[in-house]
């Protein structure tokens, strides 16, 4: 799980912000409000986050799905972040993704061969001399399924192979990039380890990158490379996964950590003992001022109720957006919030 | 581990101190074109004062085993063979006065979503009022005394401003504070028993945390069972005192919590285990191969047979029974059939 720094960036999100209108006019729900991050070449980066901190509008943003209220998104060089409606095939065809419900994301009414053949003929792949089946059946054997489940319809296989099929779908197209929303949180964890161990050898055979949407801190310590932690649409803390559970810096992630429920003594000594849980997020309509943490940080004191943290490079490569390191900013380069 | 009461041989956690018992259940569903057969003789007890969890995965008939408890199974079930006893009466031999007084006073029970289990068009208020006067435990028509008892119930349950919760609608709630209220309304009156199914699954891991240390408290303080329906082991090992693992309509192991996870035994158990993604790191297991079986046709001997990295002949035709491996230790499996023979008592 070494963290190659030398990999190039294939995705650049910068300062993004996405609000959304309520019916009270110039009131907005601000759903990502200012986040910057970066995904490099061939890692995954676990976006966590409990619901309504805006992890998945994150996602909706980079696959294209919402416009961006402001801020840049960079893929492979290119900005992306215009009019999400006109992007051009090429890209969509690059930048895939999974969604979390497989029973919603595929189209019951068609068989799985339909469902996989439609991403194909979008995008023309099988060229001339290659037989369409052909394609599916080899795309069917990426994700471990046998080919006569090209007949099959969505309804008569279980929930994990569903999954298989929308992984399936998205590699139809041989994407580089993959946003994964919770694939695995509708499923059982016996199932969800197969899907887990596939994600990662089709990671390393197609030399995918992966932004990994999840609410499950466990899973990202065996899976991602780097993790970054969302709470009420900013980003509280992002850091080499190794790093991030060795040491967790905002209070937040360690509250996070310390309501993990785990199965040894091991585990319960690397939960942290102080930041238990307490209180809930609030609505991302009236974000609280200062610190949008501070009502329910043990550690609030006078200036977070009226300040906005910035985000602070702790050791190298570590950030986090917190007050009580923000003496650290002083020796070291301050990354704008 | 020593232990001065004399052990019996098949409930010897309990004993004569049972609350719950569940003897041999059968129980299928009918359905268009056959019949379910789900669970496939499920034996449990629950022991006054003990906090039981129930792990399996989807499907395997968690559910339908604590239904069955309060006799609130769906019409299309049928039960075939074995009995239900609470506090040793036989819950399907029982007169409709005796069954009102179960789910009045004896049991109760919270769902796994909040959201479907309160009345959208009536305040807490008036929910929790009607469960309070239909316990049995208050004199009808005392509007006063149960109103102060609903408001303690509230407050206990850590809601905030207990008073305006009962005029307060579920969709002017979150999910954890609404699930905070079912719990209230769960604990108003005294009860022995608590059933809790799946009741944090639906929640953010630290709103998840504040309800089951909330659960854990409230049903300490007064005494009470806990039936804890999960299929996350993590929540099992935090919460209760005793694990029943279930597959497929069959308890296949059950252990005090921590030999549960020090000394597990039954191939689904460990397997179950090594596919939980650990926060010390080290990668994810393979899984267990397959999923679990149509109920329509189930295999005729061990249901985990057909996924079960080592199944033998024996297990293609008969069922395993409960074996007793150590103390309070019971595996449904085969390959520990040798073990009381022996003579040697194992502990964990």
């Amino acid at each position: 799980m070494g963290c190659n720094t030398m990999a190039k960036d294939i995705l650049v999100v910068e300062n993004l912000k996405k609000y959304f209108p309520t019916k009270k006019k110039g009131l907005y729900v601000k759903a990502v409000d200012g986040i910057s991050f970066t995904v490099r070449e061939g890692e995954t980066l676990g976006l966590v986050g409990e619901s309504g901190s805006g992890k998945s509008t994150t996602a909706y943003n980079v696959i294209g799905m919402y416009g961006v209220t402001a801020g840049k998104i960079y893929f492979k060089g290119v900005d992306i972040s215009g009019d999400a409606g006109k992007r051009p095939l090429s890209l969509k065809k690059d930048l895939q993704m999974v969604f979390q419900d497989p029973g919603t994301s595929l189209n019951p009414q068609r068989t799985i061969g339909q469902i996989l053949a439609l991403p194909l003929k979008v995008h023309k792949i099988p060229g001339e001399g290659e037989r369409l089946e052909d394609r599916l059946i080899q795309l069917l054997e990426t994700v471990e399924l046998p080919p006569e489940y090209i007949y099959k319809y969505p309804r008569s296989i279980g929930g994990g192979e569903r999954q298989m099929v929308a992984i399936a779908r998205a590699l139809a197209t041989n994407p580089s990039f993959v946003v994964l929303d919770e694939p695995t949180s509708a499923l059982d964890v016996s199932v969800q380890a197969k899907i887990i161990n596939m994600l990662i050898r089709l990671q390393k055979q197609f030399n995918l990158s992966y932004l990994f949407i999840t609410h499950d801190l466990s899973l990202m310590r065996n899976l991602a490379t780097r993790v970054a932690i969302m709470y009420l649409g900013k980003i509280a803390e992002i850091a080499p996964a190794v790093d991030f559970f060795r040491s967790p810096k905002h209070p937040y992630t360690q509250m996070l950590l310390s309501s993990i429920p785990v199965i040894s003594g091991a585990e319960e000594e690397m939960k942290p003992k102080k930041v238990p849980s307490r209180g809930e997020i609030p609505s991302p309509v009236n974000v609280p001022p200062g610190c949008g943490f501070h009502p329910r940080c043990p550690m609030a004191r006078q200036i977070c109720l009226e300040v906005d943290p910035i985000m602070v490079e702790t050791i190298p490569d570590h950030f986090v957006r917190c007050h009580l390191f923000a003496g650290a900013a002083e020796a070291r380069e301050v990354v704008g919030a | 581990m020593a232990d001065a009461s004399v052990a019996k041989p098949m409930s010897s956690a309990v004993g004569a101190e049972s609350i719950v018992q569940i003897k041999d259940l059968h129980v299928g569903f009918k359905v268009f074109g056959g019949l379910l057969k789900v669970l496939n003789g499920v034996n449990m007890v629950v022991g006054r004062g003990e906090k039981i969890g129930i792990v399996g995965e989807t499907g395997c008939g968690k559910t339908t085993t604590v239904k069955s408890i309060l006799r609130i199974l769906p019409g299309e079930a049928r039960i075939f063979h074995g009995e239900v006893l609470f506090q040793d009466k036989n819950v399907y031999k029982m007169h409709p006065h005796e069954l009102q007084k179960l789910r009045g006073q004896g049991a109760s029970m919270i769902f796994q979503d909040p959201t479907a289990a309160l009345n959208p068009v009536f305040t807490l208020g008036e929910q929790i009022s009607e469960i309070i006067s239909h316990s049995g435990t208050q004199p009808e028509g005392k509007k006063e005394a149960i109103k102060i008892l609903a408001v303690k119930a509230f407050r206990e349950a850590t809601l905030p401003d207990a008073e305006r919760m009962m005029e307060t609608y579920p969709f002017q709630l979150s999910g954890g504070m609404r699930q905070r209220a079912c719990i209230a309304m769960a604990l108003a009156t005294p009860r022995d028993l608590m059933i809790a199914d799946e009741p944090t699954t639906n929640l953010d891991v630290t709103i998840q945390d504040q309800v089951l240390r909330l659960l854990k408290n409230l049903v300490d303080q007064r005494g009470m069972s806990l039936i804890l329906i999960t299929h996350s082991l993590g929540v099992a090992r935090e919460t209760t005192d005793r694990i029943y693992i279930m597959y497929a309509g069959n308890m296949v192991e059950v252990a005090r919590t921590a030999e549960i996870f020090e000394r597990p035994l039954h191939p689904y158990t460990t397997g179950l285990l090594s596919c939980i993604p650990k926060l010390t790191g080290g990668g994810v297991a393979e899984g267990i191969p397959g999923r679990i079986p149509d109920y329509m046709n189930p295999p005729a001997g061990c249901r985990f047979e057909p996924r079960c990295p080592k199944a033998m002949e024996r297990c293609k035709k008969e069922k395993p029974e409960f074996v007793e491996v150590g103390k309070d230790h019971q595996v449904a499996c085969f390959l520990y059939y040798q073990v009381p023979q022996n003579g040697v008592q194992h502990h964990g």
